[in-house]
């Protein structure tokens, strides 16, 4: 409400003030709130930054081509690598994504697509809330007691369903956002056409959301190759490669990164600890590296 | 159930004294989205090779009357139909029809130019590959590119996004994907409300020509485009005195004689500006 006898603006062409002045109390606050979340960015980048740098530093001196073909060394060994650590992360990654995304894009088209107020829907979008939380240990004594008990030995496949289980929820509440992002007016256009409701959702939804789907499946890949926990109790560790004698060693304990950073970085050894911080730069550049290829092949061909 | 449109065109079904071709006669007695009553007592057949024209006041249920003739409002959770839309003679709205034959059948262009995310060449081929076509994909979309007169426009870059057109461009490219399978009848919904007038008058050029081939059902605002471009003319009302808003059709009737010569006191106030 605009009070009578003050006028909101100087109606005098005389006092016309167009200058910017901090005295005026919007401006002030404005100015200093910018200052504020320029600060608060600069905060933000400084442990992300520190952690880089000191992996680069740390592990950057030991990185050689032996790295990649070598196996660990034992206690008072020098060089050596962990070849079989990253061929085991790979594939148990790669066993996991193949386990999670299928389900978890399914899943996703029903909650999204078929019955997006169903109370199955309602519940399996709890569920997965849920899941997202749960503690990675969990999942590792989950598939310790549902597969290694089950087969008898540490494994490849258990580290990998270990892994699945704690992508899935990512996967499947990410796909289903992609999807209702599609716009309505797109899909109506499908249905005008003729499609049916699968032939709608194949033809226009997926191929429309596939960006955004593939940036829920390589977070949930990174998070994937860090995790160490669920590993522990499924897959162990291994000094030899999954391939043994020219047969495939899948049914043993395998070898990923994330364990072999966590055994050598307690070891009193200064080649073992030179080894964790090479490994640890190792698994940030294949993160790294998943990221750009899945963003080149999410890249729109038309 | 996976003829192509065109395969059965030859029959026409004559109704009333065989003058007047009516392709659809879509008669809605009540309309319901869950406990509101939309649309009630509205009769209006869609004549052959003519175009049809919905106007009158927001709100007046003339886009839920259009999309009564394709079946699209069976997507809103709580419709309900009571009535018939006779498409050729039979009621798509009988327990046996699947809505999904009868929009290949009855094509429809929306207000928002809505192409895919993919390719002009892909978006034009869309429902030919969706009907699987077996003649030459790329010639059938040439041809309607050309029928929805974008061709020369867009023939260098068939392979580009079809989200990289304009406004208006983009919505004469959806028409083009919906007459590249050639359907019987043409459903628009305020195809130029989103469009500047330099884009609005090249679609309503390229709706002249269209009806030579095709039925033509539109929804305007526009009352001077339902002039120009309609042979037949529909205004609907909405009816507050049941405490709702219910639209209804108040009068049916050649353009001409409905803008000069209106038979209803409603009919003649909305045209001369008096509501909106």
């Amino acid at each position: 409400m605009r009070q009578v006898g003050i006028p909101l603006v100087a109606q005098d062409i005389n006092q016309l003030q167009l200058k910017r002045s901090l005295s005026d109390r919007r401006t002030l606050i404005s100015t200093l709130l910018s200052i504020g979340t320029g600060m608060a960015t600069v905060l933000a980048c400084v442990p992300l930054f520190s952690v880089l740098l000191m992996l680069l530093w740390r592990g950057g001196k030991k990185l050689s081509w032996a790295l990649f073909v070598d196996l660990p060394p034992t206690a008072f060994e020098d060089g050596g690598g962990f070849g079989n650590a990253i061929v085991g992360t790979m594939v148990m990654v790669g066993i996991a994504a193949a386990l999670s995304v299928p389900f978890g894009v399914l899943a996703a088209v029903f909650l999204a697509e078929f019955a997006p107020e169903s109370r199955t829907a309602a519940a399996v979008r709890f569920c997965a809330k849920i899941l997202t939380g749960l503690p990675s240990i969990l999942a590792g004594v989950f598939a310790y007691a549902a597969v290694v008990l089950l087969t008898g030995t540490y494994s490849a496949p258990a580290g990998g369903i270990a892994l699945a289980l704690l992508m899935l929820p990512t996967v499947m509440l990410t796909a289903e956002e992609a999807m209702k992002m599609v716009p309505t007016r797109m899909k109506e256009a499908a249905i005008g056409m003729g499609c049916t409701r699968s032939q709608m959702v194949w033809r226009v939804v997926l191929p429309t959301a596939l960006p955004g789907m593939l940036t829920g499946v390589m977070l949930a890949v990174a998070r994937a190759s860090g995790e160490t926990a669920p590993l522990l109790f499924t897959a162990l560790f291994s000094n030899f490669w999954i391939v043994q004698d020219g047969s495939l060693a899948v049914m043993a304990p395998t070898a990923s990164l994330a364990v072999l950073i966590y055994n050598f970085s307690g070891m009193p050894f200064e080649n073992q600890i030179e080894m964790a911080w090479a490994a640890a730069l190792i698994l940030v550049l294949l993160v790294l590296a998943i990221n750009i290829l899945g963003q080149l092949l999410s890249r729109r061909r038309v | 159930m996976r003829a192509t449109p065109q395969s059965s065109k030859s029959q026409t079904t004559l109704e009333g004294d065989g003058t007047s071709k009516v392709l659809i006669d879509c008669k809605i007695d009540n309309l319901y989205y869950g406990k509101f009553l939309a649309v009630r007592d509205s009769h209006i057949p869609i004549e052959k090779g003519h175009i049809t024209a919905f106007i009158g006041p927001s709100g007046c249920g003339k886009s839920t009357a259009l999309r009564c003739l394709n079946r699209m409002n069976d997507l809103v959770r709580g419709f309900r139909f009571e009535g018939h839309v006779h498409f050729r003679g039979q009621d798509i709205y009988a327990s046996n029809v699947d809505p999904v034959v009868v929009r290949r059948y009855i094509g429809m262009v929306f207000q928002q130019p809505n192409p895919f995310a993919m390719s002009i060449f892909h978006n034009v081929a869309f429902g030919l590959r969706l009907n699987r076509y077996q003649g030459n994909v790329a010639e059938r979309v040439e041809l309607a590119l050309h029928s929805a007169a974008l061709w020369d426009e867009v023939k260098d870059k068939l392979k580009q996004s079809g989200l990289s057109l304009s406004g208006g461009q983009q919505q004469r490219l959806c028409i083009a994907r919906a007459i590249a399978t050639e359907p019987e009848v043409l459903l628009m919904d305020e195809p130029c409300s989103a469009l500047d007038p330099i884009a609005t008058r090249r679609i309503e050029e390229l709706m002249q020509e269209l009806k030579q081939k095709y039925t033509i059902a539109v929804v305007t605002h526009n009352l001077q485009q339902a002039m120009r471009v309609a042979d037949k003319t529909a205004f609907m009302y909405v009816d507050t005195s049941r405490g709702g808003r219910t639209g209804y059709l108040v009068e049916y009737g050649d353009t001409k004689a409905l803008f000069e010569n209106p038979t209803q006191e409603y009919t003649r106030q909305y045209i001369r500006g008096e509501f909106s």
